[in-house]
């Protein structure tokens, strides 16, 4: 589903990714730990191009991210086509980044009626469906400032996935909640991952991970040190780097 | 630990304790209450003002025609000035250095210079070109008209206010959308919305929150600069009480008369901007 080959991106002479190599298949979780600054969300912001890499190459579902190849040339696409290209992605923010001028039904129905041009009728219904699997039928009314934390995370969820993704990219979905907030939105995206749903999660939530997550990947100065299986990595790293980091969060 | 006092019981009622006196407002109360006196019993008394010959041309043909020409001017020169504005705002934040320049350099032109004078030389555009006409630079000419031909004081004067009312709206619409969250660009992008749409579903709606409260005070601003058009020359408000003091001498019942309209129509636009305000704050936490 997403295959990352030689990943490099800098900011001016600071190399924040060092060539990253991995492979999520399809239907899979895969939670990316490691320290701040150590690339993660850079990484996952490079999977729907949001930042543009510097060398590599990244797929999705088969599709060469943000380039087209014809022969040994790479062509830059123009706006549209990347914007075709992340309708398929959903992300999901850590500071929410809502849309406050609008409600919270509207936030939902926004994308599939001016991306997917869907009926006003078809994209209200399919909303409220969302709306109802994340437990906000009752507030739909209501403008995002008028909610909780897990709620506005839980909104953000539900918009992303109105528009049917078939990847979710999750970067630091809890990390700007109050603690007893945290585990409404983990419950949302454990039942996305039974739904099979293939999602990468850039966490600090190290009990989800090993609960919910297919694997786990560590990453640290802009590299992966260690991936594998969650329960395998958490209980017996193998890296001095990452024993480290799991001896100071665990 | 040490044990907590036990509370008196009479602690636990409703507070009333004796308010802070504030001496400073009762001396403001009677400083302005003798200004305002004074300022009254000047109104009343004062025969210059000659308020029975303001009310006598207060609703005049040629004044209503004055006051229907400032709102006209007013309107245009804002609809147009904000158009204009949104547009070099654009040009400013956009991508395209060549657009980025040539925003930067309308702005610093014609916010440089002083309204007044632009409205003069706008005035005189036939001693400029005195023909307009479609050809090849360097070259022939195509067609060719007389400038005077189509080129009223009334365009003069509109053309004048939009194009000098642009640079100053482009600057406080680049300031609206440069105060919107990047997270929401990056959200939008997220979603698959192309940047025509961030812009306008997403990125300008919440831009309007900051942009209202400085266009209405351009508005109110505009209302009264279109008294400056005389130059051109134009008949708006001013102009047409102007005209009428020429021949009855009433400078001050007339100039008086005049501020009592722009005054009025100022507040109708406050009114206008305090729900214009109300609008866009939606989904605000207060």
């Amino acid at each position: 589903m997403v295959r990352a080959e030689g990943v490099r991106k800098c900011y001016g002479h600071d190399e924040v990714l060092q060539g990253v190599n991995l492979a999520v298949s399809h239907g899979e979780v895969m939670c990316v730990i490691g320290p701040s600054g150590s690339g993660k969300s850079t990484f996952l912001r490079c999977v729907n191009h949001l930042e543009k890499i510097d060398a590599g190459r990244i797929w999705v579902d088969g599709r060469l991210v943000g380039y087209r190849q014809r022969g040994d040339k790479l062509y830059e696409l123009c706006d549209r086509d990347v914007a075709e290209q992340r309708r398929d992605i959903g992300m999901v923010f850590q500071r929410f980044n809502l849309f406050p001028h609008m409600t919270v039904l509207d936030n939902v129905m926004e994308a599939p009626m001016r991306v997917k041009r869907d009926p006003r009728e078809l994209a209200q219904a399919c909303s409220l469906e969302l709306l109802d699997r994340v437990g906000l039928t009752r507030h739909q009314q209501n403008y995002p400032s008028q909610l909780s934390g897990g709620q506005q995370q839980r909104l953000a969820i539900a918009r992303a996935l109105a528009m049917r993704p078939k990847l979710m990219l999750f970067d630091e979905p809890t990390s700007s909640l109050d603690p007893e907030l945290v585990g409404e939105v983990l419950d949302v995206m454990r039942d996305l991952a039974h739904d099979g749903m293939t999602m990468i999660v850039v966490t600090h939530e190290m009990a989800f991970a090993r609960e919910v997550g297919d694997s786990l990947v560590f990453m640290d100065g802009g590299a992966i040190i260690e991936k594998g299986a969650p329960r395998e990595v958490l209980a017996n790293p193998r890296h001095e780097r990452c024993k480290a980091f799991l001896s100071k969060v665990l | 630990m040490t044990r907590p006092e036990p509370v008196p019981p009479e602690a636990i009622k409703t507070i009333k304790a004796i308010p802070v006196r504030h001496p400073g407002r009762w001396a403001a109360v009677i400083g302005v209450g003798i200004l305002a006196a004074m300022l009254i019993s000047n109104l009343i008394t004062n025969t210059a003002y000659n308020w029975p010959e303001q009310l006598k041309y207060l609703f005049s043909a040629p004044i209503l025609a004055g006051v229907k020409n400032t709102i006209w001017l007013t309107i245009a020169a804002m609809a147009g000035g904000v158009t204009l504005g949104i547009l070099l705002a654009l040009m400013r934040l956009s991508a395209n250095p060549l657009l980025r320049s040539v925003a930067w350099l309308y702005i610093w032109l014609f916010r440089g210079t002083p309204l007044y004078t632009q409205l003069l030389i706008w005035g005189n555009v036939g001693a400029l070109f005195p023909t307009v006409g479609l050809g090849i630079p360097f070259g022939p000419e195509i067609i060719s008209v007389p400038t005077n031909a189509f080129y009223s004081a009334a365009a003069a004067a509109a053309l004048g206010l939009i194009v000098n009312e642009a640079a100053y709206m482009a600057e406080i619409v680049r300031a609206g959308i440069q105060s919107v969250d990047p997270g929401q660009l990056d959200a939008a992008g997220a979603l698959g919305m192309s940047r025509g749409q961030t812009l306008r579903r997403i990125v300008l709606p919440q831009a309007m929150r900051l942009i209202v409260p400085p266009t209405g005070n351009e508005a109110i601003a505009m209302l009264k600069n279109t008294s400056i058009v005389a130059v051109v020359p134009y008949a708006e408000l001013t102009f047409a009480a102007q005209s009428i003091y020429a021949t009855t001498y009433q400078i001050i019942p007339m100039l008086v008369m005049a501020c009592v309209w722009y005054l009025f129509l100022s507040s109708i636009m406050m009114v206008g901007q305090y729900y214009l305000e109300r609008h866009y704050a939606k989904g605000q936490a207060r």
